[in-house]
């Protein structure tokens, strides 16, 4: 792609692009963090998104379909997750780690005769009329379905948390699991099936990066996406809104750090390269250094294990 | 009056204890009904087991004529059954109404309810705005959250367990006049307590649990505290005869001490001045969750204030850690037992390095001696008869009691010269705490120092030579303990920090 | 039904009998996984879990791979006691090798024997410091140290690739992005000491700060504390224990270790910078550490039976056509089996029978 020449109208398209699959594994993650679990899994669950999601896609030569593929693979691989941490009470850190490095491994395994393919094209969303609309047409009415779909997400996700029962009783799980317990709610089944639901979104997050951004199957090519995504969570401060900001704010720093780089700048690329991940420490710090206003935002129980007793 | 609730021969083992034990005993429609027994006594098991929360291994239950068998506290609510915990099940980050709708079944829509908690929480007495955030409340208020949750749904049978183990005296009246008219209402409470004073004050019936076994019933109105206690103890009350008070030299001065709490829902000290002399013991009272444990974490060097803040035999400590602290002979024993007195899975051995290091020399440059360490756990274990098969086991595996026992005999056996307790006899059988308070009456008799932080105010009333109360993280005027009321104390724990009696001008 | 029931006392059977249930649980279910592939399980568990222990050649390969992995999850092990999540090994192992590499190729052309140990003192300075990034962050301003020790991995990987297209590239190398071959310099190469079994230098190194960490953990007050801040964060500070210090600690001896295991990898196996240098040690070596049971000589068991999953996987891919990424799946299972077993240890699994 050559960066040297763009507008800001599309660098602003490619942005968008660029921040889907974080902003779907972090809407994700922040609803299985609001029950009180920590999946470090993300990468791993991902991976093997992408993985599925482009097996599918090439198989029945529908991106849609793929995107289904994928979710569902997310899914049934954070269910390992999920049975572990909820079920046979394991430490969630470690548990989430064990999920990347055998979500990495699975998907190698999985889509070793994939290399090298391309995989079906994803439409896009074009409206008569209105995406041919100078600026606006472009920034609004000129992006895929999953774009779309990730923001109607997000907003469904909010309306979720902070509208409905069944959100209230989930974030109830996150802050005090105990006496939510004690108040008669399923703590582990809901856990369970927030993890799932994460699971399902990083699929998506890492199927949008084999199937439209890259778009082909390369090992370990979520190159930590999914990382990032976690430490989106804590930029948000576990506020659906704020994940779109966070997402999108990286989204534009790979940009311009991709558009530096060919704009063959003085520094070199290797270096440009770090910039996201640097930032990524950089926001951490930043949101975590007002100890009193993290801890009213973190979900009281975030990463640790419940075993009813009685 | 007819039958509302009828118990019969319900029985629940847990591992290595039978909790109850064939037990029989009816609730009358509208009558406070009392459930009297110590710590231990199975109480909570028994309650758990009409709210659905714990199955019985035998026995049967019948409510309003029908076989009741809560299999879930969703089904006990579904049959009009509704409980007050003691720890309640609220969530801090979350509103009133938001924690109110989560304890109901089939809550109304946000408008409507919040609505009725204002109209509810004002009839009995127990005002609630619903938009507030749990955390931000007092112990007192959230007691109010859990009670007009539950009588939102309509109960016939009210549980509350242990209710104003959290209350200020006032409180206490307050909460006494909603439940009579929630009796004269028709609705019959189950009052779970080991205060006898409130049970002869409030309840129609008793029934009196020991050892998991109904021993007695009785009406509380034709019995005394004295003949209450005996069924519940089950032999004569013993009372402990105050020593001779004859206070030494000043060991541990505290004064314009503040901390701002970094906790979002924690509390801050403010302005906290007491003189704590050698051979004193200094009882602090108070509602908990009042400075309680940022009191403690000061003095035991956990966290740090200004060092003129804390003066130890003259020194200026506040900067100091807990283990320079050790060296100079001050020492504590937290509240919670397990996770900050002791590590839980960690042996009593290594538990009694925990804070023994220092002053018994268990790692003189940083080796540890295994057998004086040994050595040490063994001594705690045979002088202050902690029951345990040896120091090797877990700190989690002995009972509450025993595991105080330990944690409190650690810190005597270093021979401080001011010794801070929090709760020593939170959650310990009669004969336990007993043991306990002899030892930190003698310990100083024999010349130190001693706080004891408590929320049981006759505990205090038994051991302390001056007192003063914890409230909202001020602390009240150090007065002698002798001559003292409850309604005194009351005031004072309601934020009347001067106290009415002995002020001077 | 089935339910689970706490344990007064964890059972030590258990703590030694798990990491044993989680590798043979992984034959078997590996073994259908290979089954399901078309490849001979028997053959391929053979190739994975005993040729490696018992063919002479693959022996003395043994040591060379399992070496780093002990000495990265040792150093991991000590932090993971305290509740100290580095997962970012990877990260400080290039880190070490970098700034060992760099001091070795500055003194090209010198001789002399103290150039080794002055690029071993240099590497571990190199991965402490990278690992007191994450340290000072979590002190200071309460970063999450899982993931800022990650990213700091892909900083480093980046670094690296930057040093071997700039400073570090090979004079004579045409171009290529690489370093001078460290390994076939006499004095910056690591010496072997036990030829046949694979025993160098490096190696001897590893048994000796083994040794050390079991003394720390076991006998002195630092590991006592370490061990306590992880059990009980509150107790630990009530026992006088200064967290940022634990923090610190744990991770620059995480760090040292993660740096000194690069730089042997460079002086030893590996001989030269390149982009690819980084392959995983660091991520492997907390399945090292977990599988070990964070216990010195658990790690030392663990490490020698992940290297032969190194080596058995390399066997199997020429002589079964194993894909590489089934290594990987084995041992991303062996924790997953791991983690699930080890509930055995804190609760017992009873069986009730269903009330009426």
């Amino acid at each position: 792609m050559d960066f040297s020449s763009l507008s800001p109208v599309a660098m602003i398209v490619l942005l968008i692009g660029a921040a889907t699959p974080i902003l779907l594994a972090a809407i994700g993650e922040l609803v299985v963090e609001k029950s009180g679990v920590l999946n470090l899994g993300v990468e791993g669950m991902m991976i093997i998104g992408a993985v599925c999601g482009f097996i599918v896609a090439v198989n029945t030569d529908s991106p849609m379909l793929g995107l289904v593929g994928a979710a569902v693979g997310g899914a049934i691989v954070s269910m390992v997750f999920a049975f572990l941490t909820q079920y046979l009470l394991s430490n969630q850190v470690a548990t989430g780690l064990a999920l990347t490095l055998f979500g990495l491994g699975m998907a190698a395994l999985m889509g070793r005769s994939y290399n090298g393919i391309r995989p079906p094209r994803m439409p896009r969303l074009e409206v008569e009329g209105l995406t041919d609309l100078p600026v606006v047409g472009r920034l609004f009415f000129s992006h895929d379905p999953v774009i779309y779909g990730s923001l109607v997400l997000v907003f469904a996700v909010w309306y979720f948390l902070n509208r409905t029962r069944s959100g209230l009783v989930l974030r109830a799980c996150g802050e005090n699991h105990e006496a939510a317990h004690s108040l008669g709610y399923n703590v582990q089944l809901i856990r369970f099936g927030a993890i799932m639901f994460g699971g399902a979104c990083a699929g998506l997050g890492g199927a949008y990066v084999s199937l439209v951004r890259v778009p082909q199957w390369t090992e370990g090519m979520t190159a930590g996406v999914g990382w990032i995504a976690l430490a989106i969570v804590v930029f948000a401060a576990w506020k659906p809104w704020r994940v779109i900001l966070g997402a999108y704010m990286f989204g534009g720093i790979t940009i311009l750090q991709l558009s530096l780089q060919a704009l063959g700048i003085s520094i070199s690329g290797a270096y440009l390269s770090m910039t996201p991940y640097i930032v990524t420490i950089v926001v951490l710090v930043i949101m975590s250094a007002d100890r009193k206003k993290a801890s009213i935002n973190a979900p009281a129980c975030l990463g640790k294990s419940f075993h009813a007793s009685h | 009056m007819s039958t509302l609730l009828e118990i019969n021969g319900l029985s629940k083992s847990y591992p290595g204890v039978k909790a109850n034990d064939d037990i029989s005993f009816a609730i009358q429609e509208g009558e406070i009904h009392a459930l009297l027994g110590e710590n231990g006594a199975g109480k909570s098991t028994l309650v758990k087991m009409i709210y659905g929360l714990v199955k019985p291994d035998e026995g049967t239950m019948v409510l309003n004529g029908a076989a009741y068998t809560p299999a879930k506290p969703h089904a006990a609510r579904a049959s009009g059954v509704s409980m007050v915990f003691q720890h309640f099940s609220l969530f801090e980050a979350l509103t009133v109404a938001e924690n109110i709708t989560l304890g109901m079944d089939d809550a109304p829509n946000r408008k409507e309810l919040s609505a009725k908690i204002r109209s509810v929480s004002q009839d009995y007495g127990l005002p609630l705005d619903p938009d507030r955030l749990i955390g931000d409340m007092s112990v007192g208020e959230r007691q109010r959250v859990e009670i007009i949750r539950c009588l939102l749904q309509n109960p016939r049978l009210l549980i509350m367990d242990e209710p104003t183990s959290v209350l200020t005296p006032q409180e206490v009246d307050t909460l006494f006049g909603t439940l009579r008219k929630l009796s004269a209402d028709g609705v019959a409470i189950l009052y779970i307590s080991h205060k006898l004073d409130e049970i002869l004050a409030l309840c129609d019936h008793a029934t009196i649990l020991r050892m998991g076994k109904v021993v007695d019933t009785c009406t509380p109105k034709e019995e005394t505290a004295k003949s209450l206690a005996e069924m519940m103890i089950g032999g004569e009350l013993e009372i402990h005869a105050q020593t001779e008070f004859n206070p030494g030299a000043d060991a541990l001065v505290v004064k314009g001490l503040t901390l701002m709490s970094d906790d979002a829902f924690g509390t801050s000290l403010k302005n906290v001045n007491f003189t704590l002399r050698k051979g004193e013991v200094l009882g602090i009272g108070g509602v908990a969750g009042n400075g309680q444990d940022e009191i403690l974490a000061v003095l035991s060097g956990e966290e740090k204030v200004e060092a003129e803040m804390v003066r130890l035999n003259g020194e200026a400590v506040g900067q100091m850690g807990p283990n320079e602290r050790r060296v100079k002979g001050l020492l504590s024993a937290p509240e919670e037992r397990l996770g900050h007195a002791a590590a839980p899975a960690m042996s009593l051995s290594k538990n009694a390095f925990l804070t023994g290091r220092i002053r018994k020399k268990l790692a003189p440059g940083g080796v540890m001696k295994s057998r004086r360490t040994n050595r040490f756990a063994r001594e705690i274990i045979e002088k202050f008869d902690v029951r345990t098969p040896g120091i090797h086991v877990a700190a989690k595996a002995l009972s509450g009691g025993n595991l105080q026992k330990f944690v409190i005999g650690r810190e005597v056996l270093q021979s401080p010269q001011v010794l801070v307790v929090n709760q020593p006899t939170w959650g310990v059988d009669a004969a336990a705490a007993a043991s306990i308070r002899q030892a930190l009456r003698q310990l100083a008799a024999d010349g130190a120092a001693v706080i004891v932080i408590s929320q049981d105010l006759d505990e205090l009333m038994e051991m302390s030579d001056t007192f003063a109360v914890l409230s909202e993280g001020r602390l009240s005027k150090q007065q002698p303990s002798e001559g003292l009321t409850i309604e005194e104390i009351g005031l004072m724990m309601g934020g009347d920090l001067e106290g009415t009696h002995h002020a001077e001008a | 039904m089935l339910r689970l029931e706490q344990r007064q006392q964890s059972s030590k059977t258990m703590l030694y009998l798990t990491p044993v249930l989680a590798v043979v649980s992984t034959m078997v279910v590996g073994g259908a996984l290979f089954l399901a592939m078309g490849i001979n399980p028997f053959d391929a568990i053979y190739l994975l879990f005993i040729d490696p222990f018992i063919d002479s050649y693959n022996l003395s390969q043994l040591f060379v791979k399992a070496s780093p992995l002990i000495l990265i999850a040792m150093g991991l092990s000590i932090g993971f006691k305290a509740g100290v999540w580095n997962i970012g090994a990877e990260g400080q192992f290039v880190i070490g090798a970098l700034s060992g590499g760099a001091v070795g190729l500055a003194l090209w052309g010198s001789t002399g024997w103290w150039i080794l140990p002055l690029m071993a003192v240099a590497a571990a300075i190199g991965g402490a410091l990278w690992a007191l990034i994450p340290a000072v962050l979590k002190i200071r301003f309460n970063a999450n140290e899982i993931l800022v020790s990650l990213m700091l991995v892909y900083v480093a990987e980046n670094l690296l690739a930057q040093m071997v297209q700039g400073v570090l590239r090979n004079p004579e190398g045409m171009g290529f992005p690489e370093s001078r071959n460290l390994a076939r310099n006499d004095p910056t190469s690591l010496p072997d000491f036990f030829d046949p079994l694979g025993i160098d230098a490096g190696g001897v190194v590893m048994l000796l700060l083994l040794a050390g960490a079991f003394f720390l953990l076991q006998k002195h007050a630092l590991g006592f504390q370490i061990k306590l801040t992880g059990e009980s964060p509150r107790a630990a500070r009530f026992a006088g224990v200064k967290p940022g210090i634990i923090i610190a600690v744990t991770l620059g001896i995480s760090g040292a270790a993660a740096g000194l295991a690069g730089l042997f990898e460079l002086t030893g196996a590996a001989g030269k910078l390149t982009i690819d240098f980084p392959v995983g040690y660091g991520f492997t070596a907390i399945i090292v550490a977990f599988l070990g049971r964070l216990n010195p000589i658990g790690i030392l068991l663990a490490g020698v039976v992940l290297a032969g999953t190194y080596i058995g996987g390399e066997n199997a891919q020429f002589l079964l056509k194993l894909p590489a990424a089934a290594v990987t799946v084995f041992q991303g299972m062996m924790l997953f089996f791991l983690l699930g077993f080890e509930i055995l240890i804190n609760y017992r699994v009873i069986r009730v029978r269903r009330a009426a």
